[in-house]
């Protein structure tokens, strides 16, 4: 990962964007090499080809390289429903089909009965769900679909959203169960464009005057918007979420240095309008922890002040809100970094928040941090907000419980600072584990961990929810995933294996383990629950894969660890090893109690 | 605005379009100069030179302007 570009980070000037594309390209290119690859086909109801430019933009500063399969003008319904080789042949790991109120097949007229506007109404339901049912069937990938923007006028007036007649009203009701669909089918997701069209202006996002000269259903100052909204799905599906925030204290969650003004000098709570407004502030901050991001304080002050600061009787964060508080007088990139590495996360998965201009500076030298410039107070929520970091498109309950996992794991560290003997720390932690074949209700989380876990993964394979669920129903795969939980909490899912058997060979083709349960002997019972699944399909070899990537050194001795053999190694480090397990094996985990 | 402050803008926004800063427009440079002006980055272009003079071209002035003479035209003319 390298530096972002914050040309892309909002707040950003979209005609700038527009105007200096190429020249975006070139440098966002240039730090590639290690982005993930992902194939996106975009199906057009209008001219998309600046649109998927643009999202190339956003992708590449979100650590993914775009290949693009681009529908011809206004064929996505066609490209879906029917035999489509170019797009079979493409396979593609998702698909965004980019539609308007434009592609509205047939609207109300004044002269139509309720029934007859019913029947629109699910006339273009249903062309929009063969859509997404055909190419779910053919490619089992996610797919992207964009709601209604409201339309350019309203004929009624008011009565447009009252009157079912009206065009207002017809795109709500479309709207309406274009999310219900969503909500109870996995793997489509609404890219909201009623809400970004709204926040852009309606008469901002689209202009008659682009639609009939380029057949473009936004304005191109508008593009930028959509791009961005729309790559914050992607990758939030394939995993590049941010993971947690390192907040400033003076002038970013109250007024005033608490320092100097006192704690009863700062401004937050009731009493004053700007008190109010960093209270909103802090309360925003605070419901992120419903949604498993992890808050951390980074702050210049001594840590009694930071402390008396946040304990303040009208504030909303509490000190025990966050992980790590880092209150001291050292540089901020370095407490930053440090709060990385003790939470066990690359510092590029948490965003900085700080008001001041100069500290973000020496934090966005860090690679692939983002420090976005958040204005003044009254713009906090909004720049935080529509920069989509923590983008929504699974929650698991792990994301839900995330802050008191770190937590727990603070603790953990701190009481094995009073063992001399490991093992016998490992014993104290009263460990349960689990490990079982992949079950419907872990499904989410497991195709979550294969796209976020880098450092203990032996291939670094990424899957989408559904090649999960078709990999638990391929008989010839054995698939497990491990729980683990200790007397101080339950981690969750934190280890995923999928094995391909041939014959009496086992392959192994995935192999992570969540860093925050490293070194608990959980991969020992992983290995202990696989060789007995493997023994019972009377399979007499592990063949374990190690593919190198900039992060997984960790796992480079993995499999000699674990007791297997060499077979090959190449040129660029890939390794491939074996583990006979025809004769009698012994149980290499003593410290878990599993249930399998 | 002179027709040289006029070159001089345009200048700009077609080296940011086309990410290349060689490029010299004259009166006679028309799409068949410039290695990367097709049809998409016509529209681009026009968007960016709107943009840059504040002004908007007519629907057919965008598909007659034949070349970068008869934008500066235009702009002038538009921009007093």
């Amino acid at each position: 990962m390298s530096l972002l570009i914050k040309e892309l980070i909002y707040p950003f000037d979209p005609d700038m964007i527009m105007q200096k594309r190429k020249s975006l390209r070139r440098r966002l290119l240039e730090g590639s090499d290690d982005h993930i690859r992902k194939k996106i086909a975009i199906l057009g109801g209008y001219t998309t080809s600046d649109i998927k430019l643009i999202m190339e933009l956003f992708l590449l500063n979100n650590g993914i390289k775009p290949e693009f399969y681009e529908s011809e003008y206004n064929r996505f319904y066609q490209d879906a429903v029917f035999p489509n080789l170019e797009l079979d042949e493409f396979a593609p790991d998702i698909i965004y089909i980019c539609t308007s109120n434009h592609n509205i097949t047939a609207y109300p007229r004044m002269a139509d009965s309720p029934e007859d506007v019913d029947r629109l109404v699910s006339d273009e339901m249903n062309r929009f769900t063969s859509v997404w049912e055909s190419l779910k069937n053919k490619y089992h990938c996610p797919v992207i679909q964009n709601n209604f923007e409201m339309p350019y006028y309203r004929l009624l007036g008011n009565m447009d959203v009252t009157d079912f007649h009206g065009r207002v009203n017809f795109l709500t009701r479309l709207n309406v169960l274009f999310s219900e669909y969503a909500s109870q089918h996995e793997g489509l997701y609404i890219c909201d464009i009623n809400y970004i069209s709204a926040d852009c202006g309606l008469s901002k996002w689209s202009d008659p005057f682009y639609y009939h000269m380029y057949k473009y259903a936004l304005c191109p100052s508008a593009i930028p918007y959509l791009a961005e909204n729309v790559s914050n799905i992607i990758k939030s599906v394939f995993g590049k979420n941010k993971k947690g925030m390192v907040l400033d204290l003076d002038n970013t969650l109250w007024g005033g240095v608490v320092g100097d003004d006192g704690p009863e000098g700062i401004a937050i709570g009731p009493e004053v309008s700007e008190g109010q407004a960093y209270s909103e502030f802090q309360s925003y901050i605070k419901e992120h922890k419903q949604i498993g991001v992890i808050l951390n304080v980074n702050s210049k002050n001594d840590m009694e002040n930071a402390v008396a600061g946040l304990s303040h009787p009208d504030g909303v964060l509490r000190p025990d809100d966050f992980i790590a508080i880092k209150a001291n007088w050292e540089p901020k990139d370095r407490n930053f970094r440090e709060i990385a590495s003790e939470l066990d996360l690359l510092p590029e998965s948490l965003v900085f928040i700080d008001d001041n201009p100069a500290e973000r500076h020496i934090v966005e030298q860090i690679e692939g941090v983002c420090a976005p410039d958040i204005g003044s107070i009254r713009d906090y929520i909004r720049v935080i907000d529509r920069n989509g970091f923590f983008e929504v498109t699974s929650l698991s309950e792990d994301d839900i419980k995330r802050n008191d996992m770190y937590k727990e794991n603070y603790q953990r560290a701190k009481l094995s600072e009073t063992f001399t003997d490991y093992n016998e720390y490992l014993l104290s932690l009263e460990m349960k584990g689990e490990i079982k074949a992949f079950a419907p209700m872990y499904i989410s989380r497991i195709a979550q961990l294969t796209n976020k876990s880098n450092q203990f993964n032996l291939t670094t394979v990424r899957y989408t929810a559904e090649q999960i669920k078709a990999a638990a129903e391929d008989t010839g795969r054995i698939t497990l995933y491990g729980k683990l939980s200790d007397k101080f909490g339950d981690n969750g899912v934190v280890s995923v294996v999928i094995g391909r058997q041939e014959k009496n060979e086992c392959h192994i083709e995935l192999w992570l383990m969540s860093c925050r349960v490293l070194k608990r002997n959980m991969e020992e019972a992983m290995l202990d629950t696989l060789v007995k699944r493997c023994q019972e399909r009377d399979i007499s070899k592990l063949i374990g894969y190690y593919y190198p990537t900039k992060k997984n050194g960790m796992v480079r001795d993995f499999y000699e660890r674990m007791g297997f053999e060499k077979l090959s190694s190449d040129e660029t480090g890939n390794t491939v090893w074996e583990l006979d397990i025809s004769g009698s094996y012994e149980n290499k985990n003593k410290v878990i109690d599993v249930e399998e | 605005m002179t027709r040289e402050d006029v070159y001089e803008k345009l200048h700009e926004v077609f080296r940011d379009i086309f990410d290349d800063d060689t490029i010299e427009l004259n009166d006679e440079t028309t799409a068949d100069d410039i290695e990367d002006w097709d049809s998409l980055e016509h529209i681009n272009l026009i968007i960016a030179v709107e943009n840059k003079f504040g002004i908007k071209f007519g629907m057919g002035e965008v598909t007659t302007m034949k070349n970068v003479g008869e934008m500066a035209d235009i702009i002038l003319e538009r921009a007093k």
